[in-house]
């Protein structure tokens, strides 16, 4: 071990320290006084660690701690979206946290603890890491999602999202025995290495499906997302914005890790399930959302079909495969954060307007939330010159070049059907509010510093990675790169333009 | 020896997760886990894990369970009730788990490997593991902190009585 170690875990060390600092003031702080400036701490903490990862690019590819995580453009690449993620929740709960409840300070410790793991999580190549930096990351997402602890479905949520978390995880931890047992190793390099010359293959296999298990149901994907409309319903909406995005950008980061960089040799086995997997999450997501009437469940399901889109660039071939699916996970974090910061904001921390029909005229309401709420809803259908258009390309364009026509044949389709529902909400938006509704309808949100940030961000990052792709894909390109060959001397890494501190 | 040992702890651990499964009375479900615990501790041993079959012992017969049954006490929990439960899972979950142990059960039976763990040969001693621990896993046993820090402070935050219920009772 060398004192270069800890550089590469600089990003996580500065988080671990943010988050320990807000957690002392919150202690010493007294009852009455407002936490609200321990967001703003845990804000800067992000932004530092953000930089920190950039920084990070100037480091030679290579692993610390004896082999247990790397730094490489790709590790840079995910820990600059989770950090943006991560950044743009804090500045949405800033505003939209009600000031006198809550533990305030409590909420934005644990937010900044679940970037730590979500963070190790990219860029551990160690399983027993990846095991824990993946409880980490849940854990704080659990107990985030049970916040609005008066309401009925608040710890229903907490508590669905625990068990079958947990048990999810106990499938991945199973898988880690397994692999250990067949390889002698948890080492991801050294797995790959002797995989091929393992004698009992059909352990390997067994290790592969049970890993993809706990992987998939961290994504929401089909067999597994039945957990998914329910948390997100019941969870607060800034909570939402975060657990819809950041932990998914993670566990498709390890994800990619385990299949193109551990597995690769058994591409013929989990190819065909991605692939199965893909369409089922597609149809079954879109076919759910079209029937909802509750906004977050329809997202719910949304991100179930997103998660579907994605796992189609799995079938790519090489590095085009990881690069598509890398901007697709960077896209669609930004859309997503971006339409549930709107949704935060329209109807409120206590969520007064839970249904599709209540968001009618919003746009006559607050012409800049209904716009907005319009122009994600636009780049969720992928239309073109948002980020929506060019993650659904990339992916399906990787899909193609991997053979698998078919997969993208019924990608296409499922986003026409997507766009039904899609519109429907924009629609209701867009109409002009009935008037024999004569009750008082709610205060108009306020549209602060913090949260005006947030949707800046948001909309920038969905507006540029739609219209000048190109940044955002060179480092997508370059971290795909670097993950298909670890060993080998590292990408020059002035190459890679930092990609903008996308949400 | 070897084997007569393995087979009467296999069994009864066996017998313990199932016993524990059944049992509708949580006390009786915990003692159940107390039982599977100490059961897979001989079996520690007999492989030669003689630190771990201790840290087995202390920790989860232990303290674990103390825990659990301590907090079961608490709670005064009562006996399960039965709900009907979904039917899709009552018409699924045998099959399916029968399914799942005769895959897993043939893949770790025809491992070659596999079945030839030594018993009891050589024993792994504490400087082995205390060196793997805090040398080639420094990183997870440091990280594990966190994950424990974190724990803490979920608790806290669920636990404790904030400024909602205040808001609620006024």
């Amino acid at each position: 071990m060398n004192p270069t170690d800890s550089l590469r875990l600089l990003p996580e060390i500065i988080l671990t320290v943010t988050g320990v600092i807000v957690m002392l003031i919150d202690a010493s702080l007294r009852p009455g006084v407002a936490r609200r400036p321990l967001g703003w701490v845990a804000a800067i903490g992000t932004t530092a660690a953000l930089w920190a990862s950039l920084w990070q690019l100037r480091l030679p590819t290579g692993t610390a701690y004896f082999g247990t995580v790397e730094t490489s453009p790709f590790t840079v690449f995910f820990h600059v979206l989770i950090c943006g993620i991560v950044l743009v929740a804090l500045l949405l709960a800033l505003d939209t946290l009600p000031e006198d409840s809550h533990h305030q300070g409590e909420y934005y410790a644990l937010v900044v603890f679940g970037a730590v793991g979500m963070c190790l999580l990219t860029g551990a190549v160690e399983l027993l890491v990846v095991f824990i930096a993946l409880e980490i990351s849940s854990i704080s997402t659990y107990v985030l999602a049970g916040y609005r602890k008066q309401t009925g479905t608040g710890p229903e949520a907490a508590i669905k999202y625990f068990l079958l978390g947990s048990f999810a995880t106990a499938f991945l931890l199973y898988g880690i025995a397994l692999i250990f047992g067949a390889t002698g190793s948890t080492q991801v390099y050294e797995i790959a290495r002797r995989v091929p010359t393992v004698e009992n293959h059909s352990l390997v296999v067994a290790s592969l499906v049970l890993m993809l298990i706990g992987i998939l149901f961290k994504v929401s994907a089909a067999p597994f997302h039945v957990w998914t409309p329910d948390v997100y319903e019941g969870a607060p909406s800034p909570v939402v914005a975060l657990l819809s995005t950041a932990p998914k950008a993670a566990a498709f980061a390890l994800l990619l890790r385990v299949v193109y960089e551990m597995l690769p040799t058994l591409r013929p086995i989990w190819s065909p399930l991605l692939w199965v997997v893909a369409v089922l999450s597609m149809t079954v997501g879109n076919l759910a959302a079209l029937r909802q009437q509750n906004v977050k469940r329809m997202l719910a399901y949304s991100s179930i079909a997103h998660a579907g889109y994605l796992l189609a660039a799995f079938a790519g071939l090489g590095s085009s495969g990881i690069s598509a699916a890398a901007f697709y996970i960077a896209a669609y974090a930004a859309m997503n954060v971006g339409i549930f910061a709107v949704i935060t904001l329209a109807s409120g921390y206590d969520e007064q307007l839970p249904m599709v029909a209540d968001f009618r005229g919003l746009l006559y309401r607050s012409p800049l939330l209904g716009g907005l709420l319009i122009f994600f809803l636009i780049s969720l259908v992928g239309i073109p010159f948002t980020g929506g258009f060019f993650g659904k390309f990339y992916a399906f364009s990787a899909a193609v070049g991997g053979g698998a026509i078919a997969l993208a044949i019924i990608g296409l389709l499922n986003s026409g059907l997507a766009s039904a529902y899609y519109l429907r909400l924009a629609f209701s938006a867009a109409q002009r509010p009935d008037d024999e509704d004569g009750r008082a309808r709610l205060p108009l949100p306020q549209v602060g510093i913090a949260v005006g940030a947030a949707l800046l961000f948001t909309v920038g990052a969905t507006l540029s990675l739609g219209i000048a792709p190109g940044n955002a894909l060179r480092a997508a390109e370059t971290a795909a790169h670097t993950l298909q060959v670890p060993l080998d001397d590292n990408s020059a890494p002035d190459v890679t333009p930092p990609p903008q501190p996308q949400p | 020896m070897h084997l007569i040992l393995f087979i009467v702890f296999a069994g009864l651990c066996l017998a313990g997760a199932i016993n524990l499964l059944l049992q509708t009375h949580p006390i009786n479900s915990a003692l159940s886990l107390v039982v599977v615990m100490s059961s897979l501790a001989v079996l520690y041993l007999l492989l030669g894990a003689e630190f771990l079959a201790a840290a087995q012992i202390i920790v989860y017969a232990g303290a674990i369970m103390v825990l659990f049954t301590f907090v079961v006490m608490l709670l005064n929990a009562g006996r399960e009730e039965h709900t009907m439960g979904s039917g899709v899972a009552r018409i699924l979950g045998f099959p399916a788990v029968a399914v799942i142990l005769g895959v897993i059960a043939t893949v770790i039976l025809k491992a070659q490997g596999l079945g030839s763990a030594a018993l009891s040969d050589p024993i792994t001693s504490t400087e082995d593991l205390s060196r793997v621990l805090f040398r080639e896993l420094l990183l997870p046993f440091e990280v594990t902190s966190v994950l424990i820090l974190i724990a803490i402070l979920g608790a806290v935050a669920l636990a404790r009585p904030g400024g909602d219920e205040r808001r609620v009772g006024k």
